[in-house]
């Protein structure tokens, strides 16, 4: 039998402000344990917590880039549960009226659009971190986490794949990266992701059992996890049995989903309006400000890069994967007008580069002005473009101007026809053979002797001048 | 306070000997007013102020003995909120109000003692034992602020600071003929105010006089960003004037002089709206008559909120930690088992009760409208009033353990005080009579959102023209 | 009957509060009278009537996103019932 899917995601994002959601300690990650903390963010009797607006700021940025309907009203609710990690004994969050609804993502799967609803955006605080020491059969709180703000994003059950749930959230990571509201971090948690799956037999309406699916901490272990849970649904369903409505967490080591031991605990989370904080009303002026100031989108750059600068889909992909790289090829678009060469280099050596020396395109000490100056040389004839891979190499290290590679290490190519003919001549004279069998028809051997002018020049003969003298000098 | 103030200047006397004679009183206490006493800090804040009024500053506050309820944080001196739970508990940063009285100069004296988590109104369920009534140490002081109610009444120290949540400020203060100030909601800030129910609390001064009030009112009140709640707005000093009560029509709720009300304080508050009188106030009748509901409202709202507040005492961070150490579920049991009392249980289960799935629409929500309506009420009562007087509580003060075992009984009495907690609106209780057996009576004024002007201008001219708030109890005479 | 004993128990549990037999008892009759009483707000017709979270019409208390010094290590660690290498701790959770 044939199944449709239904996957609905839930995703964490830990956002960029300098201070917790509640009180004006740091936000830092790793630091010592308990450093970053004060008597708000660590319960104690008798103190209250204060909104920071920053959270509202990136809560309604990335609502505006999601298609959100931003609510006007908004007010907090406590989540009531105990928990050590959880220093009140509530965590503060948004119930009724969050802060956005009714949204939508495009994602592409298979160059098909595909539109994801968001259901809904809401602020809240995160937790503590707990490090369970089995030796002493202890657990051990640090605090500094709490308080640190989060935005939920849930998304509608439109996701029918775990490719399509891959996509969602690619799409959905670059975009808080590129609003410059979380880092995206999925291995440190910044960027969390919890699941909703569910099988049907393809053409019912009607949804089956779905089971919540957590503890999947990196992209690989998303797929891995959602691919194992949907067997295992379509596996019970097929031997006639019943999927529980459990939450389910991703075992990274034996790569299986395992149901997680609920401890008498029926969830009853008394949600209520939360009374130490005021309402905070989103008029049309907040709105338009941060509306303002709201960045390109990537997937309205992908489609200006293709329209604009006429690059392919590919490229316009590759180079809007973050916004900085996007912004360096636009500075060297802009002083020089081509797009598909520049784009080539970026794709190749630049994104290389950094690849490999985990640098960040703003530290990278090839400017545009530097790439854009090495590939003026190259059209103009003075370098190859083989040399070129050379000179951008140099002027990764170095940060020294193409020029000046060129003038220092004598790399200009070689264009006098003269040179060229008395380096061929010599090579003729020394490979008898090879010249016998190119003249028998052999026309291949063409190769074997650019690449022995190339070796004997250092690679600065001119190419197309190298093979134009061979050829003739060979019909002699 | 005032004519303590005047000792200093005009007697030449040290607040260093106020504070001795003070410390001494509190040592020889009988009624238990207090759960913590600060001698050092005590003696400290008086040889500062002596400096200053030497130096001539007249401000009123300096050196003046200052008692605190025991849930408002004080650093470095213990708060535990008369609780098991937090019977070591040493904050390590002072309430926003407490922070006001340091700056200007008063010497806090201690903490007083106080319902368990202010649920309460008798100061009988303390950790520490009941506080007594200095007019009949076989009754009640009322409560939950009972001990800085009884502090003030037996001059164990000048004035002190309360918390109101359904008349934690105001019943007590009739109980012990004292005046006390339930401020508008959000214009004293609650950073600091160990959390009972967040939406009802509110941190009020209580005094001998309406003007020692109003001293005291001037000093903590302003609007704090540390707590959210707090109104931002250019607060004025109150005066310390009697308010011309010619004009101002005094609203008199039909609903306030019902069943229950016991002929003594009937008569005594009758007698006292008869004073307003004949200084010139209008009488008007007026009709509240959703305030039969504000008990039920009240206790669900309340307790809701404190289910919620009082999750953080889990033997974690601070406080009581629970015997059994191996396993989670049992640490946090046993904590929160032995740390609270019957009362705070009962209510803690009671709010849990009222949020939990299925029934959140039927009590919170639905208790959350009827506010609404209450509210309205009271709006609709001030079109025709500037002012609303009645008894502060049903009775005098009963005996010390009479109702311990008649929760909803105990609960019903709050009738009267509830309203401006559920309204947010101000509230003062001034001494209005005695009974036959020499009882204090209180009688309660309300007045529109911070109009405290109002409310401590008509407390100052009653007091200006009676004299129940200058009796003294008997037994500090010996 | 408002509210039944196993209630009483389930709602204990979900407060982390354990009843002893006498306490069962005794708050299975106090919270039925106290709900029973709570059943006059029936009468009230609430049809349509917001209801009220706070009582002053204020709005958007907001901070500034600007970092302050946190409390000193000791500070939060002062009144913790144990610690080890500045964390708090409790008995391991159960997995």
């Amino acid at each position: 039998m044939e199944y449709d899917v239904i996957i609905g995601l839930e995703v964490h994002a830990q956002l960029l402000t300098e201070t917790k959601i509640f009180c004006s300690c740091s936000t830092i990650f790793g630091d010592k344990p308990n450093t970053n903390t004060c008597p708000v963010c660590i319960g104690m009797p008798g103190v209250l917590p204060v909104l920071n607006k920053k959270v509202v700021d990136f809560g309604i940025k990335l609502g505006l880039a999601t298609n959100c309907h931003i609510s006007k009203t908004n007010i907090f609710a406590r989540k009531n549960y105990f928990y050590p990690d959880l220093p009140k004994g509530y965590q503060i969050t948004q119930y009724e009226n969050p802060l956005c609804e009714h949204g939508f993502l495009d994602i592409n799967v298979d160059n098909t659009v595909k539109r994801i609803g968001i259901t809904r955006i809401h602020m809240e605080e995160d937790a503590g971190k707990l490090i369970h020491d089995l030796k002493s059969h202890r657990s051990l709180i640090d605090f500094n986490r709490a308080g640190v703000p989060l935005l939920e994003i849930v998304s509608e059950p439109d996701i029918r794949s775990t490719a399509e749930a891959y996509s969602y959230l690619m799409e959905l990571r670059q975009l808080l990266v590129y609003l410059e509201i979380c880092d995206g971090n999925m291995e440190q948690g910044s960027f969390r992701c919890d699941a909703n799956v569910s099988v049907r037999p393809k053409g019912s309406v009607s949804f089956g059992i779905r089971t919540e699916l957590k503890n999947m901490n990196s992209f690989r272990h998303v797929q891995r996890a959602l691919d194992y849970e949907i067997n295992r649904h379509i596996g019970i369903i097929e031997s006639g049995g019943n999927v529980l409505p459990e939450t389910m967490l991703w075992d990274a080591v034996s790569n299986t989903t395992q149901p997680m031991r609920t401890k008498e605990e029926s969830h009853d989370y008394r949600y209520f309006p939360e009374p130490d904080l005021i309402p905070v009303v989103v008029d049309d002026a907040w709105i338009e400000e941060i509306e303002k100031r709201l960045p390109e989108l990537p997937r309205d750059k992908r489609a200006r890069f293709v329209n604009v600068y006429g690059l392919p889909e590919y490229d316009a992909e590759v180079l809007t994967q973050s916004r900085s790289v996007a912004d360096y090829f636009e500075q060297c678009v802009s002083l020089l007008n081509s797009p598909k060469e520049i784009s080539n280099w970026i794709m190749t050596e630049v994104l290389r580069v950094l690849k490999e020396g985990s640098e960040d395109i703003k530290t990278l000490k090839v400017t545009p002005e530097m790439l854009v100056s090495m590939i003026r040389l190259i059209n103009d004839g003075t370098i190859s473009g083989k040399i070129a891979k050379d000179i951008f190499e140099e002027m990764a290290t170095t940060g020294r101007s193409p020029e000046l590679i060129v003038k220092e290490k004598g790399l200009v190519q070689i264009t006098d026809e003269d040179i060229l003919k008395d380096i061929v001549r010599e090579i003729i004279e020394n490979n008898p053979k090879e010249v016998d069998v190119y003249k028998k028809g052999k026309v291949q051997l063409l190769g074997f002797f650019v690449g022995q002018v190339m070796n004997a020049t250092k690679g600065k003969a001119n190419p197309r001048l190298t093979n134009k003298i061979i050829r003739e000098m060979l019909k002699q | 306070m005032l004519d303590i103030a005047r000792r200093f200047r005009v007697d030449n006397i040290s607040p260093l000997d106020i504070t001795e004679e003070i410390l001494q009183g509190i040592k020889q206490d009988p009624l238990n007013a207090y759960i913590t006493v600060d001698e050092t800090g005590a003696r400290n804040a008086a040889k500062e102020a002596e400096e200053e009024i030497r130096q001539g500053s007249d401000n009123l506050l300096l050196g003046v003995p200052v008692a605190i309820k025991d849930n408002i944080c004080t650093k470095g001196v213990s708060t535990t909120c008369a609780s098991n739970i937090l019977s070591n508990f040493v904050p390590t940063y002072d309430a926003h109000v407490v922070e006001k009285l340091k700056n200007s100069g008063v010497v806090i004296v201690g903490k007083t003692n106080m319902d368990e988590f202010a649920m309460g109104s008798t100061t009988t369920t303390s950790k520490i034992g009941p506080t007594k009534n200095p007019w009949d140490i076989t009754k009640t002081p009322g409560g939950s602020s009972g001990g800085s109610a009884a502090a003030v009444a037996a001059d164990l120290c000048a004035a002190s600071l309360g918390s109101d949540t359904g008349g934690s400020i105001r019943q007590p203060a009739s109980f012990c003929g004292i005046t006390g100030l339930k401020p508008t909601y959000g214009s004293v800030s609650r950073f600091g105010l160990v959390a009972f129910a967040s939406s009802l609390d509110q941190i009020g001064p209580m005094a001998r006089s309406a003007r020692d009030v109003a001293i005291l009112y001037n000093a903590v009140k302003g609007y704090d960003p540390k707590d959210s709640t707090s109104v931002a707005m250019k607060y004025q000093p109150t005066s310390l004037d009697g308010l011309d009560m010619r004009g101002i029509r005094v609203g008199v709720p039909g609903a306030f002089f019902g069943e229950g009300l016991s002929t003594d304080v009937e008569k005594a508050v009758k007698d006292g709206i008869s004073v307003f009188k004949e200084l010139g106030a209008e009488i008007v009748d007026i009709d509240l008559a959703y305030i039969r509901y504000g008990v039920a409202v009240y206790y669900i709202v309340a307790t809701a909120e404190a289910s919620s507040n009082l999750a953080r005492y889990d033997g974690v961070r601070y406080g009581l930690r629970g015997n059994n150490a191996d396993d989670l579920i049992d640490m946090y049991i046993d904590t929160r088992s032995s740390g609270f009392n019957i009362e705070v249980k009962r209510r803690i289960m009671l709010g849990t009760y009222g949020l939990s799935a299925g029934y959140y629409d039927q009590y919170y929500r639905k208790a959350s409208q009827v506010r609404t309506l209450i509210i309205q009420d009271f709006a609709k009562a001030f079109e025709v009033c500037d002012i609303i007087i009645g008894p502060t509580t049903p009775t005098p003060a009963f005996g010390l353990y009479e109702m311990i075992d008649d929760p909803l009984s105990l609960y019903l009495l709050d009738i009267y005080t509830i309203p401006a907690n559920l309204t947010g609106l101000p509230a003062l209780s001034i001494p209005c009579g005695f009974t036959k057996e020499g009882l204090p009576i209180g009688m309660q004024l309300m007045a529109p959102a911070f109009r405290e002007d109002i409310l401590l201008g008509a407390g100052i001219s009653f007091q200006d023209h009676t004299r129940f708030h200058e009796k003294r109890p008997q037994w500090n005479m010996m | 009957m408002k509210i039944s004993l196993s209630e009483v128990e389930h709602v204990a549990k979900l407060a982390r509060i354990r009843l002893n037999e006498e306490e069962r008892t005794r708050f299975l009759k106090e919270l039925n009278s106290i709900l029973d009483y709570m059943d006059l707000l029936s009468e009230v017709d609430t049809i349509d009537i917001a209801p009220t979270t706070h009582t002053q019409h204020i709005t958007n208390a907001l901070r500034q996103d600007i970092r302050r010094a946190s409390q000193p290590l000791k500070d939060a660690l002062t009144n913790a019932p144990e610690t080890v290498d500045n964390t708090f701790v409790v008995p391991m959770i159960i997995k």
